[in-house]
């Protein structure tokens, strides 16, 4: 069976796969036991499964493992932990901007992705810039503050 | 390949130890209450309590990322006098938590907090006579592991509200550090040893009959079994990706027919539906013969299409089906109701199945959750391991039961002084029809199940909250509704709010008054007051007749609108007030700022009430400007984000919500009550800017 050797949050990580182009979430999620990402639609359109490549945000539900090979994957997990949150995510906390909580892991990463590339952005930026990560729930304002909030701390 | 396979050929082995399944190894579905009493008359059955201090409570009523759950938290421990900190929660296991209704109707805190802390005021006493100190602090060395024995006494003294140190305080959620930091389990993230992962195949149209399947067509994949009974098709394999590609992948031939009228001219269609019975809700006066002697009369019809509950997460379930005991892991928000149901339809008995409730995407009421448990259930029995289902996002937006289609009429008149003398309101609604509603997994194996039909209350909030001498409404309860209903938040009071408040609004403009002072001049009820007063200072309300009068250059318009009700015309009181600008050329509507006022009587934890509200306001702006269940004659066409969209981060106006505490009256829910009067804001507000009166959801301009 094939092996994809990448790395997943500092980490080197090898996994088989019966079908290459098998979504990296499933990889994520069934291989190797990373909940974070979520299944939303598995078209790339609601962000939901949103995680890392290479420092960019990327839809794991619809990039084939065998396109990571060699490449580093940072999924919320790799971020913080309850105890010890990264900025973003302690800025979440601080605004308590979930309510479910099924987008937040796509939210995280997005906003993540954003910073890396734009450090300083306008609220009008971070609300182009995660145009396609969908909360149901509506806690846009939230994850605005929240995203806000991480670029001032 | 299975996934121990897929873990022992990895470098890397992450071992997940999940909350819910040492629940899963610890309980035994055939030991219905495991020896914990259930019974809602008795204390145990509410609380236990450890001997470190520490105290659990058992609720029926489930979190769905509303923060219920730490609002039940809070109001324990303030009365039994213990930290928040010491108090957790078991929520929604039939074979733990007392059944105190299901989730929805927001009587979370209504009922499921005031139950909860009415037995906490009772064991406060029992635990005071008993030795414990009023500071509760030997309460785990007094009490600790031992039953109170004790019935849930109504006139157990309560705390007197001024003196609360833990109710009204923003208290943070427990679930939100887990939630930001991928460690929260949900429902989609739970396993069990040997589980299965399944996927459906749905007929392709409503009705399909399923002729032949070639399995041959998914040869390719490993380790895939396909199951079929009757026209319920599935397949179940070790690896989830095996059956995400074998489910779509399996060749099938179905016969078809074309059942459905179409969403193109719905509203016609629901127009001439046979009707059932009348049924008159409000009758005050005569509005019929006072009417045409009103100095104006005014008439419009308003329509709200049928709606997704469009979960984020499509619904899920885990299923382990065993002769001796079936286990069912659901994000439901009616575990009690599921199993009753479940037990009647699959015939096994209720102390032989035990429904846990796990955390899921937000469901807003009654979405797939209870289907994708029949699935599995289905799916465990057929294949004799557990199963997991989790829909595709084609299955959630087609399958998961809708929110109504709603058709009114209301005619209305006014005096000489400009008040309303006279109005009616007609409704088209679906009825009701006794039973619960049917499964698609048990229609489609050919399981005998009764074909209910319900949507909750849709009817109410048909009459305008204004002083009127004369108001009738009636509902035309129609025999047909072309797809399966269920609760879909704020079941029907969303666009019978929208029709009465937009109408008030044609009353105001065709009077030449400002819709505020209209509104205003009809209210005695000081909270009612209270709020429109508060929302529209906030926005800093321009008094004026609409529309807007002002010359305005280039094509954008702006404009400001507002809308009033209170829910149920009986809780929660909100008002609500939204500026937009309305770009003439593209139709483009943009909605730059919400402000809200709210009161639900007294406010357990104001931060989580403000997530609510403003949560509330923006999933309802999407339902108003791109919610729409469209469908052919033979299927749903309305299948994932693009062509159902909901509400984007681009959109997202400024919210502004002001909370008004009442500590001396009863807390209210606050799930549903805020979304009610957003469309009509929205679209009042849309004519102040433009003068086009927006009557149909999705609001369009021409």
């Amino acid at each position: 069976m094939p092996k994809y050797t990448f790395r997943v949050n500092g980490r080197a990580v090898s996994v088989d796969s019966w079908d290459p182009a098998q979504p990296l979430l499933y990889v994520l999620r069934n291989g190797l036991g990373l909940h974070a990402v979520k299944f939303g639609c598995g078209l790339g359109q609601c962000g939901a499964c949103t995680v890392l490549i290479d420092g960019k945000a990327a839809r794991s539900c619809s990039t084939p493992v065998a396109q990571v090979g060699g490449r580093a994957v940072t999924t919320l997990e790799g971020l913080g932990t309850p105890e010890k949150p990264d900025k973003l995510q302690a800025a979440f906390i601080a605004e308590q901007a979930a309510q479910c909580g099924y987008c937040t892991n796509g939210m995280i990463m997005s906003a993540k992705s954003l910073l890396n590339q734009t450090p300083n952005p306008t609220s009008e930026q971070v609300k182009q810039g995660m145009a396609g990560n969908l909360c149901r729930c509506g806690t846009y304002t939230r994850i605005l503050s929240a995203v806000m909030r991480a670029v001032k701390a | 390949m299975n996934r121990r396979d897929f873990l022992r050929t990895s470098s890397v082995v992450i071992v997940t130890f999940t909350f819910g399944r040492t629940i899963a190894e610890s309980g035994l579905a055939q030991d219905t209450n495991l020896g914990k009493p259930v019974d809602p008359r008795e204390v145990d059955s509410f609380l236990a309590i450890h001997a470190d201090g520490t105290v659990t409570i058992y609720t029926s009523k489930v979190d769905v990322g509303t923060g219920l759950n730490i609002a039940m938290t809070q109001m324990v421990a303030e009365e039994l006098g213990i930290p928040v900190d010491r108090v957790s929660v078991v929520e929604g296991d039939t074979a733990l938590t007392p059944d105190q209704g299901g989730t929805g109707g927001s009587t979370g805190i209504t009922r499921g907090g005031t139950e909860l802390r009415q037995a906490a005021a009772t064991a406060r006493q029992a635990l005071l006579k008993l030795g414990v100190n009023a500071d509760m602090t030997n309460i785990g060395m007094v009490a600790g592991g031992k039953r109170l024995d004790l019935k849930v006494d109504a006139k157990a003294p309560l705390r007197d509200p001024s003196s609360y140190r833990i109710v009204g305080k923003p208290i943070l959620r427990p679930d939100v550090p887990k939630k930001c930091t991928g460690t929260n389990v949900f429902l989609q993230d739970f396993s069990v040893p040997g589980m299965l992962h399944g996927r459906m195949i749905r007929p392709p149209s409503l009705g399909a009959k399923l002729i032949s399947v070639d399995e041959v067509s998914i040869r390719g994949i490993p380790d895939v079994r396909v199951v079929r009974i009757q026209n319920f098709l599935g397949v179940v394999a070790n690896d989830e990706w095996a059956a995400v590609r074998a489910a779509k992948a399996l060749k099938t031939t179905w016969s078809e027919s074309q059942t459905l009228p179409g969403s193109e001219r719905l509203d016609g269609f629901v127009r001439a539906t046979a009707i059932e019975r009348d049924e008159t809700i409000v009758n005050r006066g005569d509005p019929a013969t006072a009417l045409p002697s009103t100095a104006k009369q005014l008439s419009a019809t308003y329509w709200w299409p049928l709606q997704s509950h469009a979960s984020l997460g499509p619904s899920c379930a885990v299923v382990d089906f065993r002769p001796e005991g079936t286990t069912i892991w659901t994000a439901s928000q009616g575990p009690h109701g599921l199993r009753a149901n479940f037990a009647r339809v699959f015939g096994i008995p209720e102390d032989k199945l035990r429904v846990i409730f796990m955390d899921g995407s937000g469901s807003y009421g009654s979405n797939g959750n209870d289907d994708a448990a029949a699935d599995a259930l289905l799916l465990s029995r057929a294949a004799g391991k557990p199963v997991r289902v989790q829909w595709m996002r084609e299955d959630e937006h087609t399958w998961d039961p809708k929110g109504p289609p709603q058709l009114l009429d209301i005619r209305g008149g006014l005096d000489a002084e400009n008040r309303i003398a006279a109005w009616e309101t007609q409704m088209w609604l679906p009825a009701n029809v006794q039973g619960s509603r049917p499964l698609l997994a048990v229609d489609d194996a050919g399981i005998a199940q009764p074909h209910g039909r319900g949507a909750g209350q849709i009817s109410q909030n048909g009459d305008p909250p204004y002083a009127a001498p004369n108001v009738k409404v009636v509902v035309h309860w129609l025999k047909e509704t072309p797809l399966r209903l269920s609760n879909l938040r704020a079941p029907g009071k969303i666009a019978n709010i929208f029709a009465v408040e937009s109408f008030t609004d044609e009353l105001a403009s065709a009077a030449g008054i400002d819709p505020l002072e209209f509104r205003l001049r009809g209210i005695t009820d000081p909270r009612a007051i209270d709020v429109i007063k508060r929302a529209t200072e906030m926005i800093g309300w321009e008094s004026r007749p609409s529309p807007n009068s002002r010359t305005q250059s280039g094509s954008v318009r702006v404009g400001r609108g507002m809308a009033y009700m209170r829910y149920k015309q009986m809780e929660n009181y909100v008002a609500m007030a939204m500026e937009v600008a309305v770009d003439r050329s593209s139709g483009k509507i943009n909605v730059k700022r919400i402000t809200c006022a709210h009161d639900c009587g007294l406010v357990i934890n104001p931060d989580g009430l403000r997530n609510q509200i403003e949560g509330c306001i923006l999933q309802t702006l999407g339902r108003t400007l791109h919610e729409e269940t469209t469908f052919d004659r033979s299927r749903v066409t309305s299948v994932d984000w693009k062509s159902y969209p909901i509400l984007s981060f681009p959109e997202v106006p400024a919210v502004d919500v002001a909370l008004i505490d009442r500590p001396a009256l009863p807390p209210m829910g606050a799930g549903e009550a805020a979304t009610a009067p957003v469309a009509a804001a929205l679209a009042n507000a849309v004519f102040d800017a433009t003068g086009v009166r927006l009557r149909r959801v999705p609001l369009k301009l021409g």
